[in-house]
């Protein structure tokens, strides 16, 4: 099912129907992630792959325009670009271990150690976060700043246009098709709250459960987004300022590595979650962990939220009856 | 070796520099973001990147002995936890990354508000800082995946830094999106060399890895992971014939960005590409796979001519020098395909070298831009009367860059040339010196419009503001000072070169 | 080498070769198609079947989701799959949209610019622009190299 996705992505010329296709094969390989035994991976995949890029490619699609047009280039070239790496990788599958197999390097080395030696020095259930927020710690740091990135670079790059804009008076732009919608607007009321609690759930609850900060940041952030649709982008933003998100962005951020440089303090190495609480190493590890995955979810809620407001602002090339 | 036990050693500040080289520019950018002050940006960014220059000189002041730092992120030994690790190496680039930035920041000053709108200030500097970090961080862990995490950091800000020209030209954009789409490609690449590697091995950290791989030589999976890894960096680096991100990325970011980028960023790609080669496969698997010899040799000869013969029918001083940088990587690769010491003490010394030349050249390009409106070769007609200051110094680094006797540039070529010698490949020898001619060519037809013709109208040009001659000149003046003083570039690259060949052994 | 095809190798890569296939389309649509959003779900595709690839590495036969009992009172008879891979791949898909997301800001921008999405279109652009610079200064070579 997969490999026919894909291969309809390479044939369809409607850019909205292939933004779809993104999207049901991000849920298909989320589901085969899951049997793969990767939950958390699995959830990540369905709630970036199947959510926010689909959103994100939807507002793209929305500002630019929606069919592709042939392209006149002979595809040879790629063609063998493309025969060649895979050629190179099914050489290199020549000497791969077995599918599964318990014997496989992967399984002997590093991996059984973080099985055997989590529980107690971590003592967090969810061993992926375990890795995740400690053993790994630094890596998630760094990814928190690859999101940071993001965020500062999509608003360096289209925020810009907003006041030009604002001179315009264009107030019709705010007015959504659905404001006037009651049900729908009692409905999204009561949703969002119920969103946003699921968020802190999956926020606070990553050590024993998959999710963790970065999934309750997407989560939240939908929640925002969700109401920013239904009601209108003035009044999300009356609700979380963009000035206030651009302190959220890095403020998580700031927690994160915080928590890491107050270790130095206490005469630990950075990251080094044992510093919470000396005395006890595996209760400083867990608070470590709940800090950072904080850090982790308001950077991430901030970005996306962030993100949003800058594709949402712009004026849209196509009018609603297009689509 | 992985039963070792949890040690959370009790530290002073001295041993944590290894990690506060990086962190320091990495807390400034969110910092900045979050004071939100455009006025106060440029100088959290500046005291940032000065503060990560002084710890990387001692840092290198500590390895240069040959001693290796390893710092346990977390508290984690490896292979468990992630390693930063210092040698000569990786120290000889930090301090390079950090030197440059903290000569480049001065001078962006001047030229990003003439180049990009107020408003962008925090964005900008935010961004600087951040690609600094990435940076930072790829050069100075030990932890494969690590490198993707940090690289991807540095090539995000890069992009956006990149797209930031558009405001002088609309082009800059689609070079931004061209470099997003090849260097994700290479980052993905890198990302299933790694994968491969991680199936044979069963680690992450390089040294393990390396460890793990010397009785593997004649795995697939292994043979498949290099070639990988090297395609992927390769990217980056912008080894010849995946180099066509880079003339327009150059060409039309913001002059203060292609000063900064071109002077580090692919120096530092270069670097990871020396240890992946040396450190992770080691000299014997180069050896037994010979691709260094059949395909890295031959695509550097070609980078170095045929780059440099583009680079001379340029009419923009500033995408000639785009040219003229794949070119340099050539000789660069040169150096790493002798697989011998004084090889990579070549092309460690000339990742140096053509780093402070080149941000020098591109700071020129920057001022003439900002006064002249442009670095087309009739734009900077005559400016060698207008502007003196300016162009005695791109004409210095200019000489740095052909490698003439009494410039750093000259160093590294004689360097280069001594290693083709001992390998007793004259043939390449004569080639080196034979391209270099080329680059005669291309800064002779620099100096020719900036000192022999006349200048075009009469407006009167002014010399460009202290603020960017300064850092100019005292990267003109390092030129000639590396040129003449070769105590601590020759012996850090010696020292990292040794570090490098000795493989894992040294690394331990 | 064909004796290497025995059975139980087949079987056993399969999976393996299932997740190239996919991701040279994904690489395939990133090289070939020309349309700018196109592009980056090619590249999603092309991560995403590489992430599944990362992940088969880890699973073991008869395991389970590296989770432990919420209160610590592990079975050793339980086998569990590698987590290193999917930390990485968590790692690796946040990386993934950080991306996208700068790729379609990107795009925004060149839409605006040169009102068009497809790279033939904003070539002839360019190629407009530099023959319009040649004119103006001289001779040259190059334009943009793609």
């Amino acid at each position: 099912m997969l490999v026919t996705t894909a291969i309809t992505v390479v044939r369809t010329r409607s850019l909205f129907a292939i933004v779809m296709l993104s999207g049901v094969f991000s849920l298909l390989s989320a589901l085969l992630l899951v049997t793969l035994d990767a939950v958390d991976v699995a959830f990540t995949e369905a709630a970036v792959g199947a959510g926010i890029s689909t959103v994100l490619l939807l507002g793209t699609l929305a500002l630019t325009s929606r069919f592709e047009r042939p392209v006149r280039r002979s595809p040879l070239p790629p063609l063998i670009v493309v025969l060649v790496t895979g050629a190179a990788l099914i050489y290199g599958t020549m000497d791969m271990p077995n599918f599964g197999s318990p014997e496989a390097p992967a399984q002997t080395h590093v991996s059984p150690d973080y099985i055997q030696r989590s529980p107690h020095e971590i003592g967090v259930p969810n061993i992926v976060t375990g890795i995740l927020a400690s053993y790994r710690g630094y890596d998630t740091l760094g990814e928190t700043a690859v999101v940071f990135t993001a965020g500062i670079g999509v608003l360096a790059l289209i925020r810009l246009l907003r006041r030009r804009r604002d001179g315009e008076g264009n107030t019709k732009e705010g007015a959504s098709l659905m404001r006037h919608h009651l049900i729908l607007r009692v409905v999204t009321k009561l949703l969002v709250g119920l969103i946003m609690l699921f968020a802190l759930y999956v926020q606070f609850h990553g050590d024993y459960s998959p999710g963790g900060g970065f999934q309750a940041g997407v989560i939240m952030a939908v929640a925002f987004i969700l109401y920013g649709v239904v009601f209108s982008l003035d009044q999300v933003q009356m609700v979380l300022p963009p000035w206030l998100v651009h302190k959220l962005v890095a403020l998580g951020v700031l927690i994160y590595a915080g928590t890491g440089i107050y270790s130095f303090f206490v005469g630990f190495n950075f990251l080094d979650y044992s510093a919470l609480n000396p005395q006890h190493p595996e209760h400083g590890q867990h608070y470590g962990i709940l800090l950072v995955e904080l850090g982790v979810g308001i950077t991430v809620t901030g970005v996306m939220v962030a993100i949003y407001y800058a594709f949402a602002a712009r004026p849209p090339i196509l009018s609603d009856e297009e689509w | 070796m992985t039963t070792e036990n949890i040690h959370h050693v009790s530290a002073s500040l001295g041993d944590h520099l290894p990690v506060l080289v990086v962190l320091v520019p990495f807390v400034a950018a969110p910092l900045l973001v979050f004071i939100g002050s455009r006025r106060l940006a440029w100088s959290i960014a500046f005291a940032a990147s000065a503060i990560s220059l002084v710890i990387s000189f001692l840092l290198l002041m500590r390895v240069i002995g040959g001693e290796v730092i390893s710092y346990h992120l977390g508290g984690w030994a490896p292979p468990l936890g992630i390693e930063y690790r210092v040698d000569a190496a990786n120290a000889f680039v930090l301090l390079l990354v950090t030197a440059i930035a903290v000569v480049v920041l001065p001078f962006a000053r001047e030229s990003v508000r003439a180049e990009i709108p107020d408003r962008q200030n925090t964005l900008f500097y935010a961004l600087f800082l951040l690609c600094l970090t990435g940076l930072l961080g790829v050069a100075v862990t030990g932890d494969a995946f690590n490198v993707f995490v940090f690289l991807e950091i540095s090539s995000l800000a890069t992009y956006v830094l990149i797209a930031q020209g558009s405001y002088r030209d609309k082009r800059a954009l689609t070079a931004s999106y061209d470099y997003l789409i090849m260097g994700t490609i290479g980052a993905t690449f890198f990302v299933i060399g790694l994968g491969l590697l991680y199936m044979a091995t069963g680690t992450l950290n390089m040294a393990d890895i390396a460890e793990r791989l010397v009785d593997q030589a004649g795995n697939r999976t292994v043979r498949a992971a290099f070639a990988f890894i090297v395609v992927g960096i390769g990217l980056k680096v912008a080894i010849y014939p995946l180099h066509l991100w880079l003339p327009n990325a150059y060409t039309f970011a913001p002059s203060a960005v292609t000063a900064f980028v071109a002077a580090t960023s692919t120096k530092v790609a270069v670097y990871v590409l020396m240890r992946f080669m040396f450190s992770v496969f080691q000299p014997v698997f180069l050896f037994e796979v010979n691709t260094l010899e059949f395909i890295i040799l031959p695509f550097a000869l070609l980078a170095m001519f045929a780059a440099s013969f583009i680079a001379v029918f340029q009419s923009d001083f500033k995408r000639m020098l785009a040219y003229s940088s794949i070119a340099q990587i050539g000789y660069m690769l040169l150096g790493i395909a002798f697989l011998t010491e004084t090889g990579l003490t070549a092309a460690i010394v000339h990742l140096f070298n053509h780093g402070i030349t080149k941000a020098a050249l591109f700071m020129g390009v920057g001022i003439y831009a900002l006064r002249l409106g442009g670095s087309f070769l009739d734009d900077i007609e005559g400016a060698g009367r207008r502007m003196p200051w300016t162009s005695a110094a791109v004409v210095i680094a200019g000489l740095s860059l052909i490698g003439v006797p009494g410039t750093a540039g000259f160093i590294s070529k004689w360097v280069l040339v001594e290693a083709a010698l001992e390998k007793g490949w004259w043939l390449i020898a004569i080639l080196i010196v034979a391209s270099s001619l080329l680059a005669v060519i291309y800064v002779w037809r620099v100096i020719e419009v900036l000192y022999l013709k006349a200048p075009k109208g009469d407006v009167i040009v002014k010399e460009a503001p202290l603020s960017m001659l300064l850092p100019l000149w005292v990267m003109a003046l390092a030129c000639v000072y590396f040129g003449l003083d070769t105590d601590l570039t020759i012996s850090a690259a010696r020292a990292a070169a040794e570090g490098l060949m000795a493989g894992t052994s040294g690394m331990r | 080498m064909l004796e290497e095809f025995t059975w139980p190798f087949i079987v056993g890569h399969l999976n393996y070769w299932l997740f190239i296939v996919l991701m040279m389309t994904g690489l395939y649509i990133v090289v070939a198609k020309g349309n700018l959003v196109k592009k980056i779900v090619g590249l999603n595709i092309f991560q995403t079947s590489v992430f599944m690839l990362y992940i088969s590495m880890g699973k073991v036969t008869g395991g389970t989701a590296p989770i432990f009992p919420i209160d610590l009172n592990i079975d050793p008879d339980v086998v569990y799959s590698n987590p290193l891979p999917h930390v990485l791949i968590l790692t690796a898909i946040v990386v993934g949209i950080a991306t996208t997301s700068l790729g379609l800001a990107l795009i925004v921008r060149i839409r605006e610019e040169y009102d068009s999405i497809e790279e033939e279109r904003i070539l002839e652009i360019e190629q407009a622009i530099a023959n319009a610079e040649n004119q103006r200064h001289g001779q040259a070579m190059g334009g943009r190299a793609t």
